[in-house]
């Protein structure tokens, strides 16, 4: 390039002239002109082509019809489409007899893996292992039931759910507000801690049999006689050594006198038929399910 | 070349020149932004949506303090992927009483367009007392200070007076009664808490003690904000536009 002639011809100078230096006026390159005069004419192109003038009601469509909206229903409609034989199957499938190594039964567990993912780990954890009032879904300790049934059933209504009508519903009293005396308390909280292997160690033995009684009359209810829970009322079982709000004395004291109560959303409405199936199947064959 | 070579005038004139580049900047402004304010495609009339109840309000002004939009969009994108991981993708409707918008284009935490009813209190506030305890491959901060500050509606009238000057309808009614309905929203169970006339005035609000502890505090104000987000279209009576 160093080695090109500058001076082919005298190029014309803009005519100013400092301490006897000028300035040459030389043309564009030929090139640059090309791509800017292209530049406008692309552009004059796509305002035809795209939405673009704004004129008093709306704005001109474009003649290729463009819209955003459209093009995102489209990409969703194709992907639905390529699974739309299975997504029908399995929205109306009964999950009990899908059979496992199936196409239906792969496609569950799978896109069930992606939903869980998206809006269920946030609260029982990428895992499913759950978290401090939160449950773990891996293990075979459930609240409210771990057939396939009722785990679809507390997917899709929630538990104590605000917005669904057909949401799992059950509420401890609080023992502490007018029920129960601080020294009942201690003395129920020992017996239940007599109860589960984890906290037998840490009972106050003094204190066991005073607290069978409270729990006779005020526990046993929900928590059956022998504490071992009812899933039709939510009631955890207390005789094992799974604890969801936390295991020593002063949290299980703060439970039997506030009453804590877990919430979790209805997904139906939120969530697909098939969407809610898929998770059901995934969260079943974890290794908890019934 | 003609015409072409008369750019030489413009050029050799500086106030010329800066005339010239205030017309063609003016004519990009006009075909661009003024199209906004007339046209009444901007933004479709959708059925819902209503200015925050002075308890949302609140919260959101909570939000914006803490500088929530810094790592939190509120806007789905309408792609399939938002949609899949978000919900619908937003609508401008949605955002029309926001002053300011907190659309956003940084998420270093997910979208909250449509966060509301997607947890429960209690995760909300477990969440933003000590975001790690639930998920644990999280970067957001620690916001527990919230639930020990109570406040009171002392300043909420001239919050939504001053959204109504920017352009929120609130009515005279909605401002006359903000502080009772403020104390309805976060505590229905009150003496005077009247929630059926609050949720005359806003519909759809929820009303509950959202952060499960005696008293108002901004806890309370920024649950109740963030779990109405996204809930006030009805997205399976609402047909998209589709010239949008």
């Amino acid at each position: 390039m160093s080695k090109k002639p500058v001076e082919k011809k005298d190029p014309d100078t803009t005519g100013h002239e400092w301490d006897g230096i000028q300035e040459f006026n030389n043309p564009l390159p030929r090139w640059w002109v090309w791509v800017f005069y292209l530049t406008i004419v692309w552009g004059i192109w796509y305002t035809i082509a795209y939405p673009a003038w704004p004129l008093i009601k709306g704005a001109t469509a474009g003649y290729l019809g463009y819209s955003t909206r459209a093009e995102v229903a489209e990409e969703i409609d194709r992907f639905k489409g390529m699974n739309s034989e299975l997504e029908a199957q399995l929205a109306s499938a009964d999950l009990t007899t899908l059979t496992p190594g199936s196409d239906l039964h792969n496609y569950a567990i799978q896109s069930g893996r992606a939903t869980f993912a998206t809006w269920c780990s946030q609260c029982h954890g990428s895992g499913a292992a759950g978290n401090v009032g939160y449950p773990n879904l891996l293990d075979n300790d459930w609240l409210w039931g771990g057939s396939l049934e009722d785990i679809q059933m507390t997917v899709a209504y929630g538990i104590r759910s605000e917005d669904n009508d057909d949401t799992r519903y059950s509420e401890m009293p609080a023992f502490g507000d007018d029920y129960l005396s601080d020294e009942e308390i201690a003395q129920v909280v020992a017996y239940t801690m007599s109860l589960s292997p984890v906290t037998k160690d840490a009972a106050d033995m003094s204190l066991v049999a005073d607290g069978a009684v409270v729990f006779e009359d005020n526990c046993s209810s929900c928590h059956m006689e022998d504490g071992t829970g009812d899933r039709t009322q939510g009631a955890p079982n207390l005789t094992d050594a799974i604890w969801l709000f936390g295991e020593d004395k002063d949290t299980i004291a703060g439970i039997v006198s506030e009453g804590p109560y877990g919430v979790m959303p209805a997904w139906s409405g939120k969530l697909t038929d098939s969407q809610i199936n898929a998770v059901s199947a995934y969260i079943h064959q974890l290794g908890g399910g019934e | 070349m003609g015409i072409l070579d008369k750019h030489v005038v413009l050029e050799k004139n500086a106030t010329l020149l800066l005339v010239g580049s205030l017309l063609v900047v003016t004519v990009g402004g006009i075909v661009e932004i003024a199209p906004l304010f007339y046209l009444e495609n901007t933004i479709e009339d959708v059925e819902g949506v209503r200015p925050y109840s002075p308890l949302e309000l609140e919260g959101r002004n909570i939000y914006i303090r803490e500088g929530c939009y810094v790592c939190h969009s509120q806007m789905i994108r309408p792609m399939r992927d938002e949609v899949e991981r978000y919900g619908h993708y937003s609508l401008a409707a949605e955002s029309q009483y926001d002053h300011p918008f907190q659309w956003g284009s940084k998420r270093t935490g997910p979208d909250l367009a449509r966060v509301g009813g997607r947890y429960s209190d209690e995760w909300h506030v477990d969440h933003l007392v000590d975001p790690q305890s639930v998920v644990p491959e999280s970067v957001m901060p620690k916001y527990a200070f919230l639930l020990d500050k109570l406040i009171e509606p002392k300043y909420i009238q001239d919050v939504m007076k001053t959204n109504r000057i920017v352009g929120v309808p609130y009515t005279d009614e909605q401002i006359a009664n903000a502080e009772a309905d403020w104390l309805s929203q976060a505590d229905p169970d009150g003496d005077n808490s009247d929630v059926d006339a609050l949720q005359a005035r806003y519909p759809k609000a929820q009303a509950r003690n959202f952060d499960g502890k005696p008293g108002v505090s901004e806890m309370d104000a920024l649950i109740a904000y963030m779990q109405m987000l996204g809930t006030l279209v009805d997205f399976s009576t609402f047909t998209p536009d589709a010239s949008r």
